[in-house]
This record gives structure tokens, C-alpha cells and sequence, in this order.
């Protein structure tokens, strides 16, 4: 491996990492509140794709503005979630993880309706690069994933630690009957819990979708991801997500890049596996909930 | 006592007659493409009853398509490889997915909830990975699989042609049968008490000297046993076998299948996947709107999920109540010197 090969694999590491810090940070956040699993998260990065794909590919809204739309509108899909399935099956977690299957099929379904069950290529919004060392290239595009993952995640940290609501959000995921108890509402908590977290995946597919050319399914390896990186990190641990992102980008990059994909997906499964067997906690997750 | 002991059994023999009549007679009222939809009916049932017994010991595994597939790929792979003839492979193919199950147990059933299902998502997924594996190519075929699985063979003596799914739904109707009858064995046994006892109250089952993590062992491997045959049937059947045949998908059927139905009951996940099948072919194909059926199967989840959370089984004894209820007000009504007693 040469240096310059070394460091265009730690540059596309660092962008994998970002995206997979998004995704994963939303899906925690929404176990850490609501105590459900959300198997439909990949779709909802998927929306968050395919509203770029037809608001800026379509109808040609600038694309800062289309990843916005896609941030309110994939928002908008976990108020649904919450207010539709999460709020009626508050008392049975399980019963939560279903109706979110159903909800992904859905979603796959009204995209296979929408734009056609084909690949769809977005144009990148800028064609520049920077390139430094002679060879190694980071494309703007990767920048503004890594760019806003490092605000976004910043502003949650700063929300969830100085603001009031932020407050009531990790007392509802310490315990939701005392936060209760404190006046804290439940209900707002859990819409606010949905709408941060479906729309960090809303953004986070917004922002990639003229990387990864978007597929009404591409949400399966997401969600597979999504579930390594939170089981890694420790189930419910918000800084634990972030780490075991970078972790695994960093694993699945350089094993892609030296030896095939397959096999970066099966190492990121073992890895699973084994710290599920080993310390069921996670690898940076001190307690059940944070 | 004796007549009450005979009385249930009596009825099972009432039952039973017009329903084997039916399942015989069934085929012939149906057309060629109908009865390839009922052979593959007749595997799911063995595929959700095989699930549901893992499920009694409160576990709900993400990777039970995948054991399936495991049934399918090694009775393929024997049949095709080895040379083995087909009934044979079949058995193999069983009871690979039963022996693969019995090493992930290991791992797997250190976990509970929503780490197993979680943990037997990530087993089954990587199992799926290297069937996919280019390294592995030569063996399970890679993304296309594997095709011209040798077929069920003939039985000349009696001119008996699998090709025909008519023949092969009696195929399967009889593996079926005894694999039900031996579930059914399972579950009203001792054994069976004692997963319900794992599910229920584990701790204590565990105090009294029960081996939880044997018993839950014992489950999954049968069930898995069950799921590979079911996988057999379907291979030798299709004729090809691929890594997408047996993914998320068909895991998310299984599930919509064992829940709409419900899983209290030995008939739930019966009825549930029957139900569904009829409802899919009837009135999506008569709609002719194939691309929207997993909308249609979300939407009939989360419906289920929410306003009939223990599935269309509970629903029986709710019409069996009615009607009892109605048997009963007309049995008051009809005496009017009885109707003004106080009701018992």
C-alpha cells in the first residue's frame, strides 16, 4: 500500500464515517427515547435520497435548499411514525420494531411507484475537487457530508446538553416514568426524539444521493450499518454511536480496499457478533440507556 | 372421564375426514398456476409452523429465511454435487440447517430480546454474504445461485410425474402432515411445557432444574430442522436457488405471516399464512397490481399489529363466544315459560 493510496483510504474512511455517524446517531437517539428499534431508518435515509432526486434532479431547486426540504420532510415522516405506530404501541417495544417493518415496506413501495424501481443518477452539485499530495482527491460533495455531519452533530451535542428540551430528552431516555413525574411531556419528548432522528437520515441521504446513485432499496445495507454501528457503539449511547462510526468506516473502508466488499461486509457482521457475545453493552456503552 | 377424554378426540376424527378430503380433492378444482401457488402454500406452512416453535420459547429470530435457504442450498448442492438421490438430500438438507443451527446456538442463544433478533439478523446476513462471496463461486454459485437442481425423481411403477405440481403438492402435503404431527407431538410433550415455562417464567423454570439454555437450544434446532425441509421441498421444486430468494424479504413474510395470524395457538400462523396467500393471489391478482404488495402487506401489518395485536386466531374464540351467546339468548327465547327465570 503506498502513502497516497493509505491516505485516499483514510479520506474516504473519514466520509464514510460521517454519514454512518448520522445515521446512527438518529437511530439511537430514537431507541434512547422511545425504546423501539426503527428497522424502517434506512428508508428513511432513502427518502431523504429521493427527495433530492426530485427536487433538485427533477425540478432543479438548488441543492442546499432540496437537502433542506429533505430534512423537513423526512422530519415529517417520523412525526408520522411516532404519532401512527410509536404512540399507540408505546407499552409494547416489540410490537413497535413490527409496525416499523411494515412502514419500511411501504416506504420502498411508494418509491418503486414514484420514481421507478431502476438506479437513479443525481449530478453531483459541484464538479470540484480539492488535491493535495499530488493524488489523493476529495471531492466537495464528500466535504459537505463531512462538513455538516460535524455542525450537525455539534448542535445536537450543544442541544441536548444546554437546552431545556435537551434536558427532558435524555431524562425521558434515563427514565421515562420519573421524567414524567417532573412534568416533562412525554408525547413532545417522543415527537421531538422522531423528528431529529428521521431527519439526520433524511439529511444524511440527502447529502449522499448524488454519491451513491439512489435505489428504492438501498435502505437494507443501510440499516444493516445502522445496526452494526449501534451495537458496537453500545445500544443507546449517543457519543458510543459516533465512535464505533469512525471505527467501522475506518474496518470496512480498508478491507474493501484491500481485499473485496463482500468481505468488509462479513468482517463488520462479525464484529458484531462478537461484541454481542463478548460485551452485549458495547464497546464504548457503560450502561443500558445515556 | 373417559367420554370427556373421547369427546375432543371424536371431533378431530369429524374434522378430520372432510378436511383431508378437501386437501386430496383441492388440486383438481384449481388451475396449473394455481396449483403451483398452492405447492408453494403447502411449504410455507411447514416454513411458520417450524418458526412458530421457536417463537414459544419467547425468542423471535431474523434468520429463519436464511436457515431455510441453508435446507435448500445443501439438498441442492447433495442432490447436485454428490450425486445423492433426492429424498436423501432432502434429509441432509434438513439436517444441515439443523446442524448450522446448532453451532450459531452458541453464540445466538447467549442473548435475549432484541439482541437475538438483532444477533440472528447480523448470523443470518453474513451466511447470506458468503453465498454471495465471488471467492465462493464455484460452490453456492454466487449472486445467481444455483440452477438445474435435479428434480424429484419419477415413480415409474406407478407413473407418477413431479413435474406435475398436483403430484408434488401430494409430495409435500405428506411431508408436511407428518412434519405437523410431529411439531404438534413436540409442543403438547413435556418438552413443549417446558419451553412455555422458558418463555414465561425463566428464572423459575431455571430453579426448579430446567436447562434454559438447552431446551432453547433443542427449539431452534428443531425448528431449523423443519425450516430446511421446508427449504428442501421449495428447491427441489423451483429448481434454482439464490442468496435474495431467502433475504430480508422473505423474513419480513414470515413474520407478517406468524403475527397476522398470531402465534398463541397451533393453527394461528396456519391460518395466517394461508389467509394471506388466498388474499394475495385473489385480489392482488385480480387488481393486477403485483408492485404494490408489500405496501399491501405493510399496511396489513401495521392494521394487524395495532387493532388486532393477537391475530386472526383470536378471533375464533370471539365467534365461537358469539355464537354460543346467540345458541344461548334463542335457547332462553324459545321457552317462554324459561325466558322469565333469571339467565344461569
Amino acid at each position: 500500500m503506498t502513502v497516497e493510496l493509505l491516505l485516499q483510504t483514510i479520506v474516504n474512511a473519514t466520509y464514510a464515517a460521517s454519514y454512518m455517524a448520522l445515521i446512527a446517531v438518529g437511530l439511537v437517539l430514537i431507541f434512547g427515547v422511545m425504546g423501539v428499534i426503527n428497522f424502517a431508518h434506512g428508508e428513511l435515509y432513502m427518502a431523504g435520497a429521493y427527495v433530492i432526486v426530485a427536487l433538485y434532479a427533477g425540478s432543479g431547486v438548488p441543492f442546499f435548499l432540496a437537502v433542506f426540504a429533505g430534512l423537513i420532510f423526512v422530519g415529517l415522516l417520523g412525526l408520522l411514525m411516532e404519532y401512527g405506530l410509536f404512540r399507540p404501541l408505546r407499552e409494547n417495544p416489540l410490537g413497535g420494531l413490527i409496525a416499523s417493518i411494515g412502514f419500511l415496506l411501504i416506504l420502498q413501495t411508494v418509491a418503486v411507484l414514484g420514481f421507478g424501481i431502476r438506479m437513479r443518477h443525481v449530478p453531483p452539485a459541484t464538479q470540484d475537487t480539492i488535491v493535495f499530495m499530488d493524488g489523493v482527491v476529495l471531492t466537495y460533495q464528500r466535504l459537505y457530508v463531512i462538513v455538516a455531519t460535524v455542525i450537525l452533530l455539534t448542535a445536537l451535542w450543544l442541544f441536548l446538553r444546554k437546552s431545556k428540551f435537551g434536558w427532558a430528552l435524555r431524562a425521558c431516555a434515563q427514565d421515562r416514568e420519573a421524567a414524567a413525574l417532573q412534568g416533562i411531556s412525554i408525547n413532545q419528548t417522543a415527537r421531538l426524539a422522531m423528528f431529529i432522528g428521521a431527519a439526520l437520515a433524511g439529511v444524511a441521504g440527502a447529502l449522499t444521493a448524488p454519491l451513491v446513485a439512489p435505489t428504492p432499496f438501498m435502505g437494507h445495507a443501510v440499516i444493516i450499518t445502522a445496526f452494526i454501528i449501534i451495537i458496537v457503539g453500545g445500544i443507546g449511547s449517543l457519543g458510543g454511536a459516533v465512535l464505533a462510526a469512525i471505527l467501522y468506516a475506518f474496518v470496512y473502508t480498508f478491507v474493501t480496499t484491500i481485499y473485496d466488499g463482500t468481505l468488509a461486509n462479513i468482517v463488520g457482521l462479525l464484529l458484531m457478533l462478537i461484541v454481542l457475545i463478548v460485551k452485549p453493552t458495547g464497546l464504548f456503552g457503560a450502561k443500558e440507556r445515556a | 372421564m373417559p367420554e370427556r377424554a373421547a369427546s375432543p378426540k371424536l371431533y378431530w376424527a369429524i374434522g378430520a375426514v372432510p378436511l383431508a378430503a378437501g386437501l386430496i380433492v383441492l388440486p383438481h378444482l384449481l388451475s396449473f398456476s394455481q396449483q403451483e401457488i398452492l405447492v408453494l402454500l403447502t411449504i410455507n406452512v411447514l416454513l411458520v409452523c417450524s418458526y412458530r416453535l421457536l417463537t414459544l420459547t419467547g425468542e423471535w429470530s431474523l434468520a429463519h429465511a436464511v436457515i431455510m435457504g441453508i435446507g435448500a442450498y445443501s439438498s441442492a448442492l447433495a442432490a447436485k454435487q454428490l450425486g445423492l438421490p433426492v429424498p436423501l438430500s432432502m434429509l441432509v438438507g434438513a439436517g444441515a440447517a439443523g446442524f448450522i443451527a446448532f453451532l450459531l446456538s452458541f453464540p445466538l442463544l447467549r442473548m435475549k430480546g432484541f439482541y437475538f433478533l438483532i444477533g440472528s439478523f447480523a448470523a443470518g446476513e453474513i451466511i447470506r454474504l458468503i453465498w454471495k462471496w465471488s471467492e465462493l463461486t464455484w460452490l453456492f454459485g454466487g449472486p445467481k445461485g444455483i440452477k438445474l437442481i435435479p428434480p424429484f425423481p419419477d415413480i415409474e411403477v406407478f407413473s407418477i410425474d413431479f413435474y406435475d405440481p398436483a403430484n408434488y403438492y401430494y409430495l409435500c402435503l405428506i411431508v408436511v402432515t407428518i412434519s405437523l404431527v410431529i411439531l404438534y407431538r413436540i409442543e403438547h410433550s413435556r418438552i413443549g411445557l417446558t419451553f412455555h415455562a422458558i418463555h414465561w417464567q425463566d428464572k423459575l423454570a431455571q430453579s426448579v432444574g430446567v436447562n434454559t439454555f438447552r431446551y432453547r437450544m433443542l427449539a431452534f434446532v428443531v425448528s431449523a430442522f423443519f425450516a430446511g425441509l421446508a427449504g428442501a421441498l421449495y428447491a427441489h421444486y423451483v429448481g434454482t436457488v439464490n442468496p435474495n430468494r431467502f433475504g430480508v424479504e422473505e423474513m419480513v413474510y414470515i413474520l407478517i405471516w406468524a403475527i397476522v395470524g398470531g402465534t398463541a395457538t397451533f393453527y394461528g400462523p396456519i391460518l395466517g399464512v394461508v389467509v394471506l396467500t388466498v388474499l394475495n393471489e385473489v385480489v392482488l391478482r385480480a387488481l393486477n397490481i403485483d408492485q404494490m404488495r408489500p405496501m399491501l402487506y405493510g399496511a396489513i401489518l401495521i392494521v394487524s399489529i395495532l387493532f388486532l395485536p393477537q391475530g386472526l386466531e383470536s378471533v375464533v374464540p370471539k365467534i365461537k363466544g358469539w355464537l354460543a351467546q346467540r345458541r344461548q339468548k334463542r335457547a332462553i327465547a324459545k321457552p317462554p315459560s324459561e325466558a322469565e327465570q333469571p339467565a344461569k
